[in-house]
């Protein structure tokens, strides 16, 4: 029964991938940018979620305020910088995105904003219950992370498949300057993407707080890094891509670590698996092309 | 570490000279942007401080292995990007810096996250180099070897093969340039360069930590190079000494050094994309034409 209790562990990471991958991919998806600053979203979420927890003490209000802020904290991004290099080769962006990254980060350690130290987020399951069966068995906090990433996603598909928000981003995604040519509010579009991918970044950094009772100024460099991978392995741009490469790159992780201990460093899997695809399938297991 | 705090700081200039120059080959000469040039110096670090604190060997021996050792390494890692371009092998780049700071981090033998200790300052022809001015020539050397090496691929035909790769890897297949050829000697010399750095600088501090290569710390030697002038000779020079010695001289920046090197970066491609000194940027022109005017319509001064 070890393998179903691995099974739902690793369901568990794969919810928090694919929350951080679902916005890094939905940026990669219509402005074709390596967001790597999306690590400074992730952070700046869980930052907030735990300042809001401490003053109300209740979860899900510290949830939707650390949603809200850093969505508008990518909007933010996007407006200062993306917004003005949408035109430049593509490592300008890049190489943007990596100076803000550094910079927030750096600030981020700073005594004034988080210091260097851990913080604890005792949110617990937030009244949420524990799930035991004879098979597996869910902590009250595994089930609180995969209630808010079902919730979301069902949030993500609806926008993406039942309103023109959607529909103007795929539009943008396979030709931005048709989009704009046929009506589209660039603009207003690409800023809505920003919105709702760091949202959930947001989400991702409160839920991981959470579960592992700490938050920290460089929580967000392990995710973000196999965020990209996980986007890599899904195919740029394609969000059922992600969701399934989240999956497969937590089991294999959960698996291997459970089956050879550590022997490899654990995030050193990913990494192999990355150069493993970028060998054999370039495009991803769900990518265009 | 012997020798004043000015020496030091000139020191880390020189060495800090000669990785820009040697990321340059890769990201300037190949188009090749790297987030992960960290890595190659801590492979070069950690050869030479293994080779002379747990075997013995002598300094030369372990400087020359770490060149070699790195340059292998990086020609081995280059192999996808010979399968995947642009913003593939940008995260390619950058897992190679997370997987060897974890490697050096979490294997006994490299001493983990207590680094390895102990590193003998080098010996060469029966000169101790302890710090201090001598310790300096021999990075102003190697600095200079670096330069002349970077001269050399810029001005001969390979100068011209790397710049059609950059601008158009297909047209340069179409032309008889060899793509994957001239990328692997980019990603092959570039990290050889930076391992040779690597010894130096572990035998210079006489100590090594995983901490010294991570992540941060390559794009501190990219914001070295993009803000000096991505490309050419004078910009990753200027570059590193500028980004090295500002903020030892504002004292206010030495806690904010990565947040000032972040927004540098953020402002240099908001603005002057080519960086500060390279070939169309402001300054560049500035000076060209001033050049120009000054020698009455003599020869252009280009690079």
């Amino acid at each position: 029964m070890l393998v179903l209790q691995n099974l739902s562990n690793a369901l568990i990471l794969a919810c928090t991938y694919i929350l951080m991958a679902a916005g890094l991919t939905m940026v990669y998806g219509v402005l074709k940018v390596l967001h790597i600053a999306h690590a400074s979203v992730y952070t700046v979420g869980a930052f907030v979620g735990v300042l809001t927890f401490s003053w109300v003490g209740n979860f899900w209000i510290a949830l939707t305020v650390a949603m809200l802020v850093s969505g508008v904290f990518g909007v933010l991004i996007y407006r200062s910088t993306y917004f003005y290099l949408l035109n430049s080769p593509r490592t300008v962006p890049l190489i943007a995105s990596v100076g803000m990254f550094v910079m927030f980060t750096d600030l981020l350690q700073k005594p004034f904003l988080m210091g260097a130290y851990q913080r604890a987020f005792p949110a617990g399951g937030a009244g949420l219950p524990a799930i035991k069966t004879a098979l597996f068995s869910f902590t009250a906090k595994q089930v609180l992370i995969l209630i808010v990433t079902v919730i979301l996603l069902a949030i993500v598909y609806l926008i993406l498949t039942r309103t023109k928000l959607g529909l103007s981003w795929q539009a943008a995604s396979m030709d931005r300057e048709m989009a704009s040519a046929v009506g589209i509010n660039l603009n207003q579009s690409i800023a809505a993407n920003f919105f709702l991918g760091s949202a959930l970044a947001g989400a991702a950094g409160v839920l991981v707080g959470v579960y592992n009772n700490s938050v920290f100024a460089t929580m967000g460099d392990l995710p973000s890094y196999k965020a990209f991978i996980i986007i890599v392995l899904g195919g740029m741009g394609s969000l059922p891509g992600a969701i399934l490469a989240s999956l497969i790159l937590a089991i294999v992780e959960n698996f291997l670590v459970a089956s050879i201990g550590y022997v490899l460093p654990r995030d050193s899997i990913a990494f192999l698996v990355l150069i493993l695809m970028l060998m054999f399938r370039p495009n991803g297991l769900l990518g265009r092309e | 570490m012997a020798g004043g705090y000015f020496l030091t700081i000139l020191i880390f200039t020189a060495m800090y000279i000669s990785l820009a120059l040697s990321l340059n080959i890769l990201t300037g000469y190949a188009g090749q942007v790297s987030l992960g040039h960290a890595a190659f110096l801590g492979i070069g670090a950690y050869t030479s401080a293994v080779l002379t604190v747990r075997y013995e060997t002598p300094f030369w021996v372990a400087f020359l292995a770490a060149i070699l050792l790195t340059g292998l390494i990086g020609t081995f890692l280059g192999l996808p990007s010979l399968r995947v371009r642009h913003d593939f092998l940008v995260l390619a780049t950058m897992g190679i810096n997370f997987v060897v700071v974890s490697v050096f981090k979490y294997v006994d033998f490299f001493g983990g996250a207590m680094g390895l200790v102990n590193i003998p300052a080098p010996t060469l022809f029966g000169i101790t180099f302890r710090g201090g001015i001598p310790y300096f020539l021999l990075t102003v050397a190697y600095a200079l070897f670096t330069l002349l090496i970077c001269w050399y691929l810029s001005k001969t035909w390979s100068g011209l093969a790397f710049q059609t790769i950059r601008n158009d890897e297909d047209a340069a297949a179409s032309l008889g340039v060899n793509p994957a050829r001239y990328k692997i000697y980019a990603f092959g010399i570039s990290a050889a360069l930076a391992g040779g750095v690597g010894s130096l600088y572990a035998h210079f501090l006489g100590s090594v930590f995983p901490d010294n290569f991570v992540f941060v710390e390559s794009i501190g030697m990219l914001s070295m190079v993009i803000f000096g002038g991505i490309g050419t000779l004078r910009g990753p020079i200027v570059g590193a000494i500028l980004l090295r010695l500002i903020p030892e001289l504002l004292r206010f920046i030495q806690d904010y050094r990565f947040t000032f090197y972040g927004a540098l970066l953020v402002l240099m491609m908001l603005f002057q994309p080519m960086g500060l000194l390279g070939n169309e940027s402001w300054l560049w022109r500035q000076i060209t034409r001033w050049f120009r005017a000054s020698s009455h319509g003599g020869k252009e001064t280009t690079q």
